[in-house]
């Protein structure tokens, strides 16, 4: 049994009158992939946005309930959003490269972290982040041509690079392969697995191929609610509810 | 169903052609009437203004001895004497030159400039004078000389005309053909200040350039940053409410203020108001300090509109993706959004500028439209406080005088504007390829 991370209990997300998630209670676990699937507007995304508190640049939205990394409430009046930010990393939907070099693509958190003594300690930690994300090789020889150059599925692992140079603690990931080809997409879904060592790492994905393959633990989400959450194997293979039952075999969704 | 082929196309297809066709044509149309329109534009402007770059000048050497010198300094009308100076000077050239005519030399030298005297003493009292020694001297011949060389003035009208007579334009015709009387570049239109009624040939637009140069200096020194930084913390720091709602649609509304009002605003305040209360030198009538107050009121929300846009044309996945990093939200602003906004903030600021350069309605108001003989400013009050005048209203005071002569000065005045507006532009063309950046 893993360590608990990250645990959600009672979670509630309003956009305005919008009820859009509702009394969600989810535990992400330490060095487990969890996957969020579900329907289009079932709210994982909304959630997964609440781990960072990414969902406050949104004015009309509001969080209810707790939601505790490591033990400590993250919308916790004390807490500063941009600091958990550094801890819980975000790649998004979209590849979303700044129109920098690769360079400062990924040095980029480490410089407003103060995290690297010098320039050879940032150019070690860009190295081992674009190795870690499996793009180190295609892009070595060029660290100084602009990110918004590489193909699509390059730069989405160049967004993971830049995630994990800051040393995040958790790595959420939003729909990571949905702008992506089969075969970028499986060198994400590769690289996944060996993120895993090192973090926990939520994803949410439309594909339930996708979540069966990569994570250990799948939570299903339906119009706001968690209707199911366990090991992947269990509910992909023996769905305790109708409905998770109805979704996976592909009868609604 | 019948059979229908694809070589010809059906009822609906082809009306559906013809609608585009007609669009197109409208559309190149409509171009083509705004180009014809600005080609009109230039060419009248260049075709009158033109003239205003050159100027009728008498060339001749003058000697003067220190005795000349000495007696008119004594004398009560110092530049009575220094003209008979250059009467007696300019008869000496036209005998040399073989010229007969019957016009008595007092009358020969009423073809020059009335400004010709203080002309010449000026450079008598400065170190380059030599006494008793020939110096060549280009003197400014009159408005009316200058218009018969230029095409405005011409025979036909010469007994309604008090300012010139035959006598004189033969006379004239006479020395162009000596070579004594030719029109050269006079580079004192664009360096000089502007003259009397009764002397046009003498108006410049210099301090009129520098008027509006100061007055800038003033209108970018506060309008840039302030909406710049208006439109940063509105667009991204401030919280979406009612009040900002309002802020918002108010800044929209004082960009359709007309400008007149700024001018009355700019003489409510800051004349009437804050110059008798701050004694400062620079808060007063005609300083082109005050002038830049006022256009910065009128430049800012000229300003902070395209700014906010800009900053809003930043898409947002570039926001998130330094917050998902862990950027403070200022970090996300400064080092992401604000470079990608530049193009468009630099454009549009440098827009609002150039509209600024080229107002005169509130500038009438506040008195930036002075008659200025003066000098160029010797020190900071000078060029701030002192009064002065600017490009587009000095324009309006050429225009509204009524010797044509100055009304091809007033042209003249436009081309040197216009070519200021289209550097501010190509500068923001510039820029805008500069930073313009793929995401």
């Amino acid at each position: 049994m893993q360590n608990i991370k990250i645990q959600a209990s009672n979670v509630h997300v309003y956009y305005g009158d919008n009820h859009a998630i509702k009394d969600v209670s989810v535990d992400i676990q330490d060095n487990t992939v969890t996957s969020f699937i579900g329907p289009s507007g079932c709210g994982k995304s909304t959630f997964l946005r609440c781990l960072n508190r990414m969902n406050d640049t949104i004015d009309i939205c509001r969080v209810e309930g707790n939601i505790d990394l490591d033990g400590e409430n993250i919308y916790d009046r004390r807490v500063d959003p941009v600091q958990l930010r550094a801890k819980v990393g975000m790649v998004f939907q979209k590849p979303n490269p700044f129109p920098k070099s690769i360079y400062d693509n990924v040095a980029y958190g480490p410089r407003i972290h103060g995290t690297a003594a010098g320039r050879a300690e940032l150019d070690e930690i860009v190295e081992k982040s674009l190795r870690k994300a499996a793009i180190w090789d295609e892009v070595k020889d060029r660290l100084n041509a602009a990110g918004t150059g590489l193909s699509g599925g390059q730069q989405q692992r160049l967004c993971i690079a830049r995630a994990i140079a800051t040393s995040p603690e958790v790595l959420l990931m939003d729909e990571p392969c949905s702008a992506l080809d089969p075969i970028a997409t499986a060198q994400v879904e590769e690289l996944i697995h060996e993120l895993r060592e090192s973090f926990s790492v939520v994803i949410v994905t439309h594909s339930m191929q996708q979540a069966a393959r990569v994570s250990q633990k799948t939570a299903f989400f339906h119009l706001g609610n968690v209707i199911e959450f366990g090991d992947t194997t269990q509910i992909f293979n023996n769905p305790k509810n109708k409905k998770t039952q109805d979704y996976i075999t592909g009868r609604i969704g | 169903m019948t059979h229908s082929s694809l070589f010809a196309s059906d009822k609906r297809t082809a009306s559906r052609n013809r609608a585009e066709k007609r669009f197109r044509a409208y559309g190149i149309i409509a171009i083509s009437v705004g180009l014809a329109m600005l080609a009109v534009l230039i060419f009248t402007i260049i075709r009158s203004g033109s003239s205003a770059f050159q100027q009728s000048f008498v060339s001749f050497e003058v000697m003067i001895s220190q005795e000349e010198v000495d007696n008119a300094e004594k004398a009560l009308l110092k530049t009575g004497v220094y003209q008979k100076i250059i009467t007696a000077n300019f008869e000496k050239a036209v005998t040399n030159a073989g010229i007969v005519t019957e016009l008595s030399p007092k009358d020969q030298g009423k073809i020059l400039s009335k400004r010709v005297a203080s002309q010449l003493r000026e450079f008598v009292l400065s170190d380059n004078f030599k006494a008793d020694e020939p110096i060549a001297f280009q003197f400014l011949a009159n408005s009316s000389i200058d218009g018969y060389l230029k095409g405005r003035v011409s025979r036909e009208g010469l007994e309604n005309n008090k300012n010139v007579s035959v006598e004189q334009l033969n006379f004239s015709d006479k020395l162009v053909e000596a070579g004594l009387l030719k029109k050269s570049f006079n580079i004192e239109f664009i360096t000089g200040s502007d003259a009397s009624e009764n002397s046009p040939e003498a108006a410049g637009f210099g301090s009129a350039i520098l008027g509006s140069f100061a007055m800038m200096i003033v209108v970018v020194a506060l309008s840039l940053p302030i909406g710049v930084a208006a439109s940063i913390y509105l667009e991204e720091f401030a919280p979406k409410n009612r009040l900002t709602d309002i802020i918002e649609v108010n800044i929209s509304n004082l960009a359709a203020v007309p400008s007149i009002v700024y001018g009355i605003l700019g003489l409510a305040l800051f004349l009437n108001y804050l110059g008798p209360i701050s004694a400062n030198d620079w808060i007063r009538n005609n300083s082109p300090f005050v002038g830049g107050l006022v256009l910065a009121l009128m430049t800012l929300p000229r300003i902070v509109i395209p700014t906010r846009a800009a900053l809003k044309a930043v898409p947002p996945s570039i926001r998130d993706a330094a917050l998902g990093i862990g950027a403070s939200k200022m970090q996300t602003v400064f080092h992401h959004v604000l470079p990608l906004a530049m193009p468009g903030i630099l454009t549009g600021t440098i827009i609002g500028l150039a509209q600024a350069l080229g107002e005169s309605a509130p500038l009438l108001l506040i008195g930036l439209v002075g008659f200025i003989g003066g000098e160029i400013p010797a020190n900071v009050d000078q060029f701030f406080g002192g009064p002065n005048t600017v490009m587009p209203a000095q324009i309006y005071q050429w225009a509204s005088r009524a010797d044509p002569a100055f009304y091809e000065r007033a042209w003249g005045g436009i081309i040197i504007l216009l070519v200021f507006l289209i550097s501010m532009n190509a500068i923001a063309i510039v820029l805008r390829r500069r930073f313009e950046r793929r995401w």
